[in-house]
């Protein structure tokens, strides 16, 4: 069970990424939990400061705009 | 298929050749369009040298002008952007001091990517990585005022002169109105939250762009951009061939001129509450200007509709306190204010 945080507080990019990264996990059938974080300190806090930012398992991978498809895929087989 | 299709579209050269040919069309096109809009208006059943055809005129010229001009600059700042990114940003202004680094923050405004959405984190990521809040200011004031889109049209459709100095006086209001805060020393007056927050320091790896990524990227922010503010634009221009038909010039350079002193602090406070998309305010100032309106005041105008925005404050209002909001639009605004006297004083 991987533990994916989606930072952002709310923007149509966040919700677009939150889906991208549901999909794509369904996709390859690995199994996700997906928690959207929106708290702009909970999101500081992880030193994020362009949002959406995708964090999987402690780790920020990406911040600022959308991720691209084969960067999801590379990041959730990781 | 489906991979060759994408090969194709991975190429550089298939980009490289496709903007060239892109670009050829574009002029072609664009050096047409004044006399398409006089034919075409010539055919319509309506009186030649009318109010009501100066005003088609106008909009059947402006229209394909203002969106081609629009595609072209947005897709090269989309480019530009690609070397740019927050978080580099960041560490750039970090070891810097006030002075140059309020000189160096507007600088970098103008440049780096960032959706409004983005503004409260890199607020709080800025000020816990110990940039000055003064330093942090000149970047957030000058992100929205120098707007590449707004200094693109403005220099297509005012001429070079307008939006160079529109660039150079937006960077000073910037500069001048983040070191002037810098020196009030607010920093208690930040919510407190944000003044406890150690941000913790992230070590992306930054994926190697290749020119394709930047072409891609570059034609994205078309798609996303222009696709946004389309129906502003058509707006504007609907309301500036109004303007440039129908409103008598004798008028507006008599209310709106240099000479009435009242008319950049009425600019200013009409601005304000005003959230436009500053493609959309282009066209009306072009014709605003071509009727005798002052540049100082139409300056004015346009910085206080671009970097006085109220939903902007509104959502600033997590990170900052009310006295602080104040104080930020009161700054910004005497600076704007001084633009357009500025302007006035020199150019009437």
């Amino acid at each position: 069970m991987r533990d994916i945080k989606v930072l952002g507080p709310g923007c149509a990019r966040c919700k677009t990424t939150e889906e991208m990264v549901k999909a794509e996990a369904a996709r390859l059938g690995i199994d996700v939990t997906v928690e959207k974080i929106t708290d702009y300190e909970a999101i500081a806090k992880f030193g994020v400061i362009s949002t959406p930012g995708i964090v999987i398992d402690g780790n920020v991978v990406h911040a600022g705009g959308l991720p691209k498809t084969d960067d999801l895929q590379r990041w959730l087989q990781a | 298929m489906t991979t060759q299709a994408l090969g194709f579209r991975r190429s550089p050269v298939a980009w490289i050749g496709g903007i060239a040919v892109a670009i050829v069309a574009w002029f072609a096109i664009y050096r047409q369009l004044e006399d398409f809009s006089r034919a075409a208006v010539a055919r319509m059943p309506i009186p030649q040298g009318s109010a009501l055809a100066s005003s088609i005129e106008f909009f059947l010229y402006d229209t394909p002008k203002v969106l081609m001009l629009l595609v072209l600059v947005v897709f090269a700042m989309g480019v530009v952007r690609t070397f740019f990114s927050p978080e580099h940003t960041r560490a750039m202004l970090a070891g810097k001091r006030e002075g140059l680094g309020n000189i160096a923050a507007a600088g970098l405004g103008v440049f780096t990517p960032f959706c409004s959405c983005s503004a409260v984190p890199l607020f709080v990521g800025f000020v816990s990585a110990g940039i000055p809040l003064g330093v942090t200011f000149s970047f957030l004031i000058a992100a929205p005022m120098i707007n590449e889109v707004a200094l693109g049209l403005l220099f297509a459709l005012v001429g070079w002169r307008v939006a160079l100095t529109y660039l150079a006086f937006g960077l000073a209001v910037a500069i001048v109105s983040g070191w002037v805060i810098g020196r009030l020393h607010l920093e208690g007056w930040l919510e407190e939250w944000v003044r406890n927050v150690r941000a913790g320091d992230i070590d992306l790896q930054p994926g190697q762009m290749s020119w394709v990524d930047r072409f891609e990227a570059g034609w994205n922010a078309v798609k996303e951009i222009v696709g946004k503010v389309w129906y502003w634009i058509i707006a504007g221009i609907a309301a500036g061939a109004f303007i440039h038909g129908y409103v008598p010039a004798e008028l507006l350079s008599r209310i709106m001129g240099a000479d009435a002193w009242w008319s950049v602090p009425a600019a200013v406070a009409l601005g304000i509450p005003m959230y436009s998309n500053a493609a959309g305010i282009i066209p009306v100032v072009e014709a605003l200007l071509g009727k005798g309106m002052a540049l100082g005041t139409v300056l004015a105008f346009m910085m206080s509709v671009i970097a006085l925005s109220l939903p902007e404050m509104i959502i600033l209002r997590k990170v900052l306190s009310l006295k602080l909001i104040a104080v930020f639009a009161a700054v910004v605004a005497c600076g704007i204010l001084a633009v357009g006297f500025l302007f006035n004083a020199l150019f009437s």
